[in-house]
């Protein structure tokens, strides 16, 4: 079963059985970090009892584990929070579980989301659902092996910069980012707050839509969310495409390149017009982000002090001793790395030369998509330069693992909607994922032109 | 020895930062309730309070419209756009890790403070600006561990910065007292000083006379009284002129005020300063307000005090007893009343009933501008000669605490005047047929006037202190006359 629509065909207790039982048989993969069996399990009672109904009913999901909900603790991957028992349900499970979702577990990921393989989760890395030598990608690695290898049919994420997309490009899947503002952030553990996203990992994109049409929305608890915009549409006209020139270089990967064409080939037969287009700023993403974003995570990751929850040090003598202690010994080196740079980039007498400098370089990159959204519908390209690398390739290399992340930070400091569609595989049969762009609020658009270039 | 010639050499300069709580329901971004009175310790927090993950903050609107409401009384321009910052820093009662503030666009940008002074010019002290932000929790220090209680976190403020218009300790304290009147009057905090309502940092340097430029600044943070912020920049003024005195110099620090030693300090200096690493909140939007929305925000704020003192102009008050009704709004507008429905002598009556009730500033005060026609009548009974002043005061102290006529007080206490003519004359004649008054009968028939004290004594005994004693008088010289 890899649908929706195959599970609502079973009965709640069957699938979470059925879930229950794939993730026992794939440990091997280190998807998971947890499961939720009790929970699901009553839940799935009081499905099958009638008591819970909606468009999700008995449909076993799995959630990220920076997701806070109930049943399991949430960890983030990360040793500080390896105890925490969230006392209250991020608004996107809540939402799933309202129309009778049943998350079965909660899937492995970079410790705090930082990171593009999972590899820096504190509980060990997640394996390719294709290649077990080779990374799942990443954060949110574990949701996406989860879902290639069918243990449910939907697994949530988190998207910061490029956490969905990328994973789901090197395990076959439908992976969606939304605009900015989408889905409530409530809940989940914050990573850089002015692109963090929630979004989902589907087989196809049907299924995207329905899980993203049932979580997103207005939340109080989120003074970020937008208004009510997502509702599922048909393709309508055929729409004009730009093929982003500084993706397709000789730098990216030859069979990554090969897929992105055979793509845009078949949006040409469904009648797509399909052109280059030329974004010179794009050569600063990367720069703005990781200046940004580790800003923002040093920030975010200041509660974790060792004193009202989570990690504390044993043998602390002092205050600061209890601090220090703490952090060192509950962060991953990713997430000490992040920390000091956005310290660094925030601190007196260089907040202005770095922080300051890529905000008003990040104004020009969003008026920069602006500029091209006003010929062009939506934007191509690959989601990642190459398809799911090996294990320990990048970890050496911090800068290398940044540069991996190349392609989907753009949409992300933009603030944009951005889904990978699988394309087809390499050579060697790894699968090879191409990003669709669209301007904000066009995240339906996006999903009913992957639908209807998809094949099934 | 620091002598008034050696503080003359100085000019002393001082600004200051005031931390108002603003008294809304709920806190600045959380729904936890603001009121952390005589609450057990973290009583009173929601997740979002305690940092949990994943929480975010929603920004108050009561608060904003007390902001609002601020700077009007502040006579300030309310920004159209203004922004959250995050200030950082690690320290147990700050949950997250940092605090939110307004650091590059506060909300409320330039304004004006007109202080009353002594001698009854008024001191401009220009605003610099006021910016919301979120109270800390409260440590509570034992010997060998610490306590947080996160009630307080979240509680809204603003922080209302002065330009360093003051230059005296006396021009310090006016300025907060009259800044904690313009914010009491607009109904913005509860102004419960002891609860640190309101909290005073003073910044104060000092140079000589003739220097161009401000002497090194020493700041003495959380004052939490008019006196101590009177009390320590005096002792600031004094501690800065000894070391320029001795040749040293002053070095820019963070001092508290020992209220026990009565002194300043030292905390922290400069050096030490924390970089708090601030940064745009990006989990909150800009705050944008229209023309409209400020101007309905501002519609509600309550008459300000400088609309009494120019109201009260004619009643020609002493100052100390304007100051004295000023110190609460409720009673401002009780007087102000009193004023509008019955004139100026009832008002001067009420108001100094008031002004000698009220040397205690803690007092609980429940009468309020709707009490006017009891204190009115009081005085219309004064002035109808029914009450002795004696009795006039008694009844007014009933007057504040319950809610009964001063006509039914009386008649309870049984010490209504008789002005009766009649009444007292008979009195007055048992009185002068009593041999014991002979003596003062034949001291008054020679003309010593004094002696009348005793007879009109007699009369006041006999009649249980309800006669009218200036009309005994009356009656006494004519009867003796025609003796």
């Amino acid at each position: 079963m890899t649908t929706i629509a195959e599970y609502q065909a079973h009965s709640a207790r069957e699938n979470v059985e059925a879930a229950l039982q794939k993730v026992h048989e794939n440990e091997s993969f280190h998807a998971l970090i947890s499961t939720t069996e009790a929970r699901a399990r009553e839940r799935a009672e009081a499905v099958d009892r009638g008591e819970i109904t909606g468009k999700l009913a008995g449909v076993p999901f799995i959630a990220k584990d920076n997701f806070l909900a109930y049943g399991a603790p949430t960890t983030a991957a990360s040793r500080i929070l390896e105890k925490f028992e969230a006392p209250i349900q991020a608004t996107a499970i809540e939402k799933l579980e309202a129309e009778g979702a049943i998350c079965i577990g909660k899937a492995n990921l970079d410790a705090f989301a930082h990171g593009g393989s999972t590899e820096n989760s504190t509980f060990g890395p997640t394996l390719n659902a294709f290649d077990q030598t080779r990374v799942a990608g990443g954060s949110s690695g574990g949701s996406a092996v989860a879902t290639a290898l069918g243990i449910v049919p939907f697994a949530i994420g988190t998207d910061t910069g490029g956490s969905i997309r990328q994973p789901a490009s090197f395990n076959g899947l439908v992976g969606v980012k939304p605009t900015y503002g989408t889905v409530s952030r409530f809940g989940v553990v914050a990573m850089a707050s002015s692109t963090d996203t929630i979004g989902v990992f589907t087989t196809n994109a049907s299924d995207a839509e329905l899980v993203m049409s049932i979580m997103a929305g207005q939340d109080n608890k989120d003074m970020t969310t937008l208004p009510d915009f997502f509702v599922p549409v048909s393709a309508g006209d055929k729409k004009r495409v730009g093929i982003i020139k500084q993706f397709m270089t000789d730098d990216v990967d030859a069979g990554v390149r090969a897929v992105v064409q055979d793509y845009v080939q078949r949006l040409k037969a469904k009648g797509y017009i399909v052109d280059e287009v030329d974004m010179p700023i794009l050569r600063y993403a990367l720069a703005m982000y990781y200046i940004i974003v580790p800003a923002e995570i040093s920030s975010n990751l200041g509660r974790y002090d060792g004193i009202r929850y989570g990690k504390r040090a044993e043998g602390a003598q002092s205050l600061n001793d209890v601090y220090g202690k703490s952090r060192d010994e509950g962060f991953e080196p990713e997430n000490k790395r992040r920390i000091m740079i956005g310290s660094f980039v925030l601190s007196s007498g260089y907040f202005d030369a770095y922080y300051l400098q890529a905000q008003k370089a990040r104004t020009l990159l969003i008026q920069a998509f602006d500029e091209l959204f006003k010929n062009y519908d939506v934007l191509i390209g690959p989601t990642a330069p190459t398809p799911a690398f090996k294990l320990g390739e990048n970890s050496e290399d911090p800068v290398k693992m940044y540069l991996a992340d190349v392609m989907t930070v753009p949409a992300s400091l933009a603030g944009l909607p951005a889904i990978n569609v699988p394309g087809g595989t390499n050579p060697d049969g790894l699968p090879v994922g191409v990003q669709l762009i669209g301007p904000r609020r066009s995240d339906a658009q996006l999903l009913a032109m992957a639908r209807e270039v998809e094949q099934r | 020895m620091i002598t008034p010639e050696i503080l003359a050499k100085y000019k002393v300069t001082i600004g200051i930062e005031c931390h108002v709580q603003l008294n809304t329901k709920t806190k600045l971004f959380s729904g936890a309730d603001n009121d952390a009175r005589n609450k057990e310790p973290n009583a009173v927090i929601s997740p979002i309070d305690f940092g949990l993950p994943g929480m975010l903050p929603v920004l108050n609107k009561e608060a904003v419209i007390l902001a609002v409401r601020a700077g009007k009384a502040l006579e300030s321009d309310i920004a159209s756009v203004s922004r959250f910052d995050r200030k950082h820093y690690f320290y147990p009662d700050l949950p997250k890790g940092y605090q939110i503030s307004q650091l590059y666009e506060p909300i409320i940008i330039g304004g004006v403070v007109r202080v009353p002074q002594e001698d009854g010019s008024v001191l401009d002290v220009r605003i610099h600006h006021a910016h919301m932000e979120e109270d800390a929790g409260k440590l509570t220090h034992y010997s060998d561990y610490s306590l947080v209680d996160l009630n307080r976190a979240g509680t809204p403020l603003i922080e209302i910065v002065s330009e360093p218009d003051m230059h005296s300790a006396v021009e310090a304290k006016a300025y907060a007292t009259e800044l904690y009147r313009l914010m009491t009057y607009a109904g913005v905090t509860n102004g419960d000083l002891y609860q640190g309502n309101m909290r005073f940092d003073v910044n104060i340097s000092i140079a000589p006379l003739d220097a161009m430029e401000l002497g090194t600044r020493a700041e003495i943070k959380n004052l939490n009284s008019f006196r101590s912020v009177e009390r320590a920049a005096e002792y600031e003024y004094r501690r800065q002129a000894d070391l320029l005195e001795k040749g040293e110099r002053v070095i820019q620090e963070t001092r508290g005020w020992d209220d026990a030693a009565q002194k300043t300090v030292s905390q922290r200096s400069k050096e030490d300063a924390q970089d708090y690493r601030y940064m745009p909140d990006p989990d909150i939007p800009p705050l944008r307000l229209t023309e409209d929305e400020i101007a309905l925000y501002q519609s509600v704020v309550p008459r300000l005090p400088q609309y009494y003192r120019d109201a009260w102009r004619d009643l020609q008050l002493d100052r100390s007893v304007a100051d004295s009704l000023l110190a609460r709004r409720a009673i401002a507008e009780l007087i102000e009343a009193v004023r509008v429905q019955a004139g100026s002598a009832a008002t001067k009556h009420v108001a100094h009933w008031f002004a000698s009730s009220l040397s205690d500033e803690t007092s609980e005060i429940t009468v309020g501008q709707d009490d006017a026609p009891r204190f009115i009548e009081l005085s219309n009974m004064v002035t109808a000669n029914e009450l002795s002043s004696t009795a006039a005061k008694d009844i007014f102290n009933e007057l504040l605490l319950g809610h009964d006529s001063p006509r039914i007080i009386a008649e309870r206490k049984n010490i209504l005047q008789v002005s009766d003519t009649g009444a007292i004359a008979a009195i007055v004649d048992e009185v002068l047929s009593d041999p014991a008054s002979a003596q003062s009968v034949a001291d008054i028939k020679e003309g010593k006037d004094k002696a009348i004290g005793f007879l009109v004594g007699q009369v006041m005994k006999r009649s249980a202190g309800t006669a009218n004693p200036g009309l005994a008088s009356q009656l006494i010289r004519e009867k003796i006359k025609d003796l």
